[in-house]
């Protein structure tokens, strides 16, 4: 019962896809080219990078708001190593390091001091950013080697997919792979269920928990490394509040924010969903005050609707059980 | 079972007085610390006017801090504050704009009861629609912030539009205090009281340290919950109409960011985001003290974009700190049981 209502969620999220790209294409007759949508998903790719493994810690039943500061610091540290003469290879690597170091941190705080992942990862995401900010102060570089801002912007050759999508694509099907496929994603469920019980059945959750959120810090370099390429700019402020659009598309993808329900086809759903929706309001002039209210309205509903429905079942089913009775 | 847990309930008890006491003492201590020690550097520190500049500057943080403390204390958290500072000092300087002759006690009522209206709304949410406030605030953060952004529609409030008597209450000061210091003072003390001595305030309190056990106690939960949302909101709400009078120019990104800030304040002064512990005085404390810390850092001349991270540090030292000592009070719980 619980799960075909799961289904029912994420079916009508893709649902909602097809709907909002029917509606977009209603409103202009440039909507459905290949170049809109091309640039419209390229909008969105690095949100999408990081809701995959936001997806994963929330599952968990933790949260990781640091996100868009571990990208800002990485941009950052990204580009103040380059523009200090570091070869580009070196420079990328040493801003996954960061990413991965940030991740660990938040991860110890959380597993080893037991300290609630809401209120270190508010802290992180004021001291990741303002470390952005000693790194790379108000200055922003650019110049970057045309090679990697092609791979920022560019699409993947004779098509008109972005290169950062196909790399979104690739990476969650692995996630999907590894949740529902192997026995770590599916110990993610047993742990969000029901933390005490995961470990008396004898689960590394500890281990777990800190491994999603070195992953969390990793993801956010990477999406990190395709943003500074995509605008070819490094900046401490790139990115900012963009924790938010990441949590709203998990959200919005069914995963419960009380861990142990969801599936990564919801989030890629929902990332879709919310940036067809931007695009098509986009392409028809909707000033942007407009998208922030439409996120935050999808965010807010996205958890009322299923407690509201649940709520009218319950009620329907005692009802029903009242007359089997009398 | 019950027989044992009552005598060790005394002492855990005591323990856990002196551990708040000894908080707020250490708290002040790092205050002095702080201040004597940038003074020292540059007396110009403790100069009458750079103090004045000082508390203005934290007194409407202080502020947010009191409604924040509420929705903490219930373990819930409310991330909209920063919204609703922004568009209620946005329509309150409209208000103005459009009735210049306006009796300024009622912008103050209008930027309340506004807040207390979009309080409501995370209230409804969180209490009756049985969303995470975290989530429910989240969105609202974004929804109310939008409204903002379509209500301003590019445009900005200038102080050339505001009534000289209600720029006058933000500069005008009582025995050398400026006004805004004293009222944020006055909503303190009245909050601190209710919160510490009335029933109504106690119910924040059990209703964050035991949900289960507060609807036993006869609690109405979820009028209380959205009581404390309402508060929160209406006095973010007024908060806006003194961030106006205090600035004079709101656009619509008036506020943005307060949240991180206030819940920092709070959690720095010891209010525990698990629920239940905590008091104003402590988030006052806290907020003077991220207040002093950040203009310190300016007197000593450090770069201001060491400002955010060390508040983040700061944020991350405190809430460690708080987990250390309460499990070492319940290690000494457990071991004096055991004896």
């Amino acid at each position: 019962m619980k799960r075909r209502g799961l289904l029912g969620w994420e079916l009508s999220v893709i649902v909602l896809v097809f709907v909002a790209l029917f509606g977009g294409a209603l409103l202009s007759p440039d909507f459905l080219t290949a170049s809109n949508l091309s640039f419209l998903t390229a909008n969105f790719s690095e949100v999408a990078l990081m809701s995959l493994t936001m997806t994963l810690i929330i599952l968990v039943a933790e949260i990781d708001l640091s996100v868009a500061s571990i990208l800002g610091l990485c941009s950052a540290v990204l580009g103040a190593l380059f523009a200090a003469g570091w070869p580009m290879p070196l420079a990328i690597l040493a801003a996954f390091g960061v990413g991965g170091l940030a991740g660990l941190f938040n991860g110890l705080l959380v597993t080893r001091l037991g300290l609630p992942s809401l209120a270190v990862t508010i802290g992180t995401l004021a001291l990741y950013r303002g470390l952005a900010y000693v790194v790379l102060g108000d200055k922003a570089i650019a110049d970057f080697p045309a090679f990697y801002t092609n791979l920022g912007f560019g699409s993947i050759p004779g098509t008109q997919i972005p290169i950062p999508m196909a790399l979104f694509a690739v990476l969650a099907v692995i996630t999907a792979i590894v949740l529902h496929g192997t026995a770590f994603g599916r110990s993610l469920y047993a742990i969000g269920a029901n933390e005490i019980a995961a470990r008396f059945a004898g689960l590394q959750v500890t281990r777990v928990k800190l491994s999603l959120f070195v992953l969390s810090g990793l993801m956010s370099a990477l999406a990190g490394t395709v943003y500074t390429f995509r605008f070819a700019s490094a900046r401490a402020d790139n990115a900012s509040g963009f924790e938010l659009s990441v949590i709203a598309a998990v959200l919005l993808g069914g995963v419960s924010i009380f861990g142990g329900k969801g599936s990564v086809v919801g989030t890629v759903a929902a990332v879709f969903l919310i940036g067809i929706i931007n695009g098509a309001l986009t392409i028809v002039d909707v000033s942007n005050e407009i998208l922030t209210i439409v996120t935050g309205l999808l965010l807010i509903f996205s958890v009322l609707l299923p407690n509201l429905l649940a709520r009218v079942r319950s009620a329907r089913e005692r009802r029903a059980r009242g007359r089997a009775v009398s | 079972m019950t027989g044992r847990a009552a005598p060790t309930l005394a002492p855990s008890q005591n323990w856990f007085a002196r551990l708040l006491r000894v908080r707020e003492v250490s708290l002040v201590a790092l205050l002095l610390i702080v201040t004597l020690g940038t003074a020292a550097i540059n007396p110009l520190f403790l100069s009458f006017g750079s103090l004045k500049d000082l508390f203005l500057n934290v007194a409407i943080i202080a502020l947010v801090v009191v409604g924040e403390t509420i929705i903490l204390l219930m373990k819930h958290v409310d991330l909209s504050v920063s919204s609703v500072v922004g568009l209620s000092a946005f329509l309150s300087g409209s208000l103005f704009v459009a009735f210049p002759g306006l009796p300024l006690p009622l912008a103050f009522v209008f930027g309340l009861l506004l807040g207390a209206v979009l309080g409501s709304v995370n209230g409804l949410l969180v209490a009756y629609g049985k969303v995470p406030a975290l989530v429910a605030t989240l969105g609202t953060l974004y929804v109310f912030r939008g409204v903002t952004y379509a209500v301003v529609h590019g445009g900005q409030i200038n102080a050339s539009n505001l009534p000289p008597a209600f720029l006058g209450f933000a500069t005008g000061s009582v025995l050398g205090i400026p006004n805004l210091v004293l009222l944020v003072l006055v909503v303190m003390l009245g909050f601190g009281i209710y919160l510490g001595n009335y029933r109504g305030g106690r119910e924040y309190y059990a209703l964050g340290s035991n949900a289960e056990a507060a609807v036993l106690a006869g609690i109405n939960v979820k009028r209380r919950t959205m009581i404390g949302f309402a508060l929160s909101g209406a006095i973010a709400g007024l908060a806006g109409v003194l961030y106006l009078a205090r600035f004079g120019t709101v656009d619509a990104t008036a506020g943005t960011g307060l949240e991180l800030q206030v819940i920092a304040a709070a959690v720095v002064g010891g209010v525990s985001i698990n629920g239940g512990v905590g008091t104003l005085f402590g988030a006052g404390v806290g907020a003077l003290l991220l207040g002093v810390m950040g203009s310190a850092l300016v007197t000593l001349r450090a770069p201001g974009f060491y400002q955010q991270a060390i508040q983040g540090a700061l944020l991350l030292a405190a809430i460690s700190f708080d987990m250390l000592a309460s499990r070492s009070a319940a290690r000494r719980a457990a071991k004096g049981r055991q004896s």
